[in-house]
């Protein structure tokens, strides 16, 4: 029995001493031992290899339908007056209404129950090709034993070897976090206080970073935001956070909240000045503005972050930007930050999971790959309003990384659909059927 | 097309509205529907006439209407019409006019249509005036309303027919 316990406190030993050399002390100064990527290379062959065999697989049974990469609907795709024209099959006079009209609203109509752009956009994105997790796994068929071998492995590999870590890592960069900036809060205000606050922020969530095998690529970095500044971001996962804060700090805008996460916050906006909200003062937009502007016009303090969808969207599209960020004033630095979904799926579907699950399903996937790109900051025009503003940057970010940009407001996920929609198609069809002012 | 996959997403979808039965306010939760000008005449087409909720089962049945139609026919010469032919799809449309199914799109119920479709951006006179053109050039038997084989001689129906095959969810 002490045997046991003599050789469970070595192994012990021996695990801290990994954990804090290989993994924390890099961390700190921002270094990397290269193994994660590694490990990323090693995975990438892997999928690569499970790629083609699945292809084989599917040719041989051809039964295995192929996913599209828009929905399950094969859309011929046009405005109203290109799919009336289509259906009405051009023989038809112009400008007159005619019983087959309703075709059009009637096919449009059931394709949406069917499969609609928004509801698509607040599930996980599809993969092209599975990625042996058995949470992506949407048309599995057995293909082949060795297929099935290394999935098997992969399982294993991940929930004792990587998990355990991640876990261990995650936790001490979460209490490194809380008990840094308690000690750093102690300071009075000096720039040294405001140098030992950006170490203690980056080290921290650096080793969460770590935690979760992020593998983390900044491009053009020369438009990082800079102090007295608002960074502007698209939101897939409470993640983004961390991504962001790997390479440099910024003040997070948000609701206090009660339990750990409320630990957290408080302890955080002792070092260094964040901007939380009670739930009350939320409601009250005003207020948030006026406290967001008087953060903004001191221009010292560090940059802003926030994510103007106002809820976490799948990463293949961006929806709706509200424009009360908009209207604070000060430089827009955008960001777009885009995930690699082979590695792992980043989404937080929160009707699905709980923070909690949905944190262990991030350590228990492979990895996560991230590219982030910095936009050159961007200014409101003369002329232009909040809201026009709002989607220039929107379609910057989308445009850079790759996403489709959606009119849609996010809020959708929750709410009903404005009556002005519906005059919108009303209009548009009345003016296909008036053309000439003849009716 | 709606295969093992689309089925599987259906069941996905309709989980996110309610468990169990459909009612018509689950379908609000389709932004692109409340959207469409007739979507509330579509939601209706799904559940039975005086019944307010529909099971999972009739609910895929009548979205099997719009499975691509088959072209091929099996060698046993007569068979029952298949659900998705495009007799049914036409059918489905003409039930879209026809709310009270007594088989006639009178021409109050052209004009209800017409005003879901248009509504405030036409007159009252105007939507008059597009339903009489419409009813007289339909209506073959001049009993002054639109019979299904009417609907589905007019021009514009009969060239949707041969579309209608290729419609695919």
């Amino acid at each position: 029995m002490e045997d046991f316990w003599g050789l469970a406190v070595q192994l012990l030993h021996v695990w801290m001493f990994v954990v804090f050399f290989l993994i924390m002390l890099p961390a700190m100064f921002g270094l990397s031992l290269g193994v994660t990527g590694v490990y990323i290379q090693v995975l990438v062959h892997i999928l690569e290899w499970a790629t083609l065999r699945i292809q084989r697989g599917r040719q041989q049974q051809p039964s295995v339908p192929v996913p599209l990469p828009n929905g399950i609907i094969e859309h011929a795709g046009g405005s109203m007056e290109e799919e009336m024209g289509r259906l009405r099959s051009g023989s038809l006079a112009e400008g007159k209404f005619c019983l087959s009209d309703v075709f059009y609203f009637y096919k449009k109509g059931v394709e949406s129950i069917v499969d609609d752009q928004v509801t698509q956009r607040f599930s996980s994105e599809e993969l092209n090709s599975w990625n042996l997790l058995t949470r992506t796994n949407q048309n599995f068929r057995y293909i082949s034993l060795r297929l099935t071998v290394i999935w098997g492995l992969g399982v294993f590999v991940r929930y004792s070897v990587l998990f355990p870590l991640r876990i261990t890592l995650a936790t001490i960069g979460l209490s490194w976090l809380v008990i840094g900036t308690i000690l750093v809060g102690f300071l009075p205000e000096s720039s040294v206080k405001n140098w030992l606050s950006e170490l203690v922020h980056l080290t921290c969530y650096r080793i969460c970073a770590r935690g979760l095998s992020a593998t983390i690529v900044y491009h053009n970095r020369e438009n990082k935001p800079q102090k007295g500044g608002i960074c502007v971001a698209n939101h897939t996962t409470p993640i983004d956070v961390v991504i962001l804060s790997n390479d440099g700090c910024y003040a997070m805008v948000g609701q206090i909240h009660g339990g750990l996460m409320g630990v957290l916050q408080r302890s955080m906006v002792r070092a260094c000045p964040h901007v939380w909200f009670e739930r009350s003062e939320m409601k009250d937009r005003h207020a948030v503005a006026s406290r967001l502007r008087a953060h903004v016009a001191a221009k010292t303090k560090l940059p802003i972050l926030i994510f103007p969808e106002g809820t976490c969207v799948n990463n293949t599209s961006v929806m709706m930007f509200k424009k009360g960020s908009f209207e604070i004033g000060g430089t827009i630095y955008p960001v777009t930050i885009k995930y690699d979904a082979r590695f792992g799926d980043a989404f937080w579907n929160s009707s699905k999971y709980n923070m909690v699950s949905y944190l262990l399903r991030m350590m228990t996937s492979w990895a996560i790959v991230v590219n982030v790109w910095y936009l050159p900051p961007m200014t409101r025009q003369d002329g232009e309003d909040a809201a026009q503003f709002a989607n220039r940057v929107k379609s910057a970010i989308a445009h850079q990384g790759g996403l489709l940009d959606l009119a849609w407001d996010g809020g959708l996920k929750r709410g009903k659909v404005k009556d002005s929609f519906k005059e919108e198609q009303q209009k548009q069809y009345s003016s296909i059927i008036t053309v000439g002012n003849i009716i | 097309a709606v295969g093992p996959k689309g089925i599987f997403r259906v069941i996905e979808r309709s989980e996110q509205w309610s468990v169990g039965e459909l009612e018509p306010e689950d379908f609000g939760a389709i932004r692109e529907l409340s959207m469409n000008p007739i979507g509330d005449r579509i939601i209706s087409a799904f559940f039975s006439p005086g019944k307010e909720t529909v099971d999972f089962a009739s609910f895929v049945r009548i979205l099997a209407h719009f499975h691509p139609t088959e072209t091929s026919r099996s060698r046993d010469g007569v068979q029952p019409e298949p659900a998705n032919s495009r007799t049914r799809k036409l059918k489905f449309a003409f039930q879209l006019y026809d709310q009270d199914r007594d088989g006639k799109i009178s021409r109050e119920e052209l004009l209800q249509v017409l005003r879901t479709m248009l509504e405030m951006q036409v007159t009252e006179e105007q939507l008059q005036s597009i339903a009489e053109r419409a009813i007289q050039e339909a209506d073959l038997d001049q009993d002054d309303a639109i019979s299904f084989d009417e609907f589905r001689k007019v021009r514009g129906v009969d060239l949707i027919r041969d579309q209608i095959d290729n419609w695919e969810y």
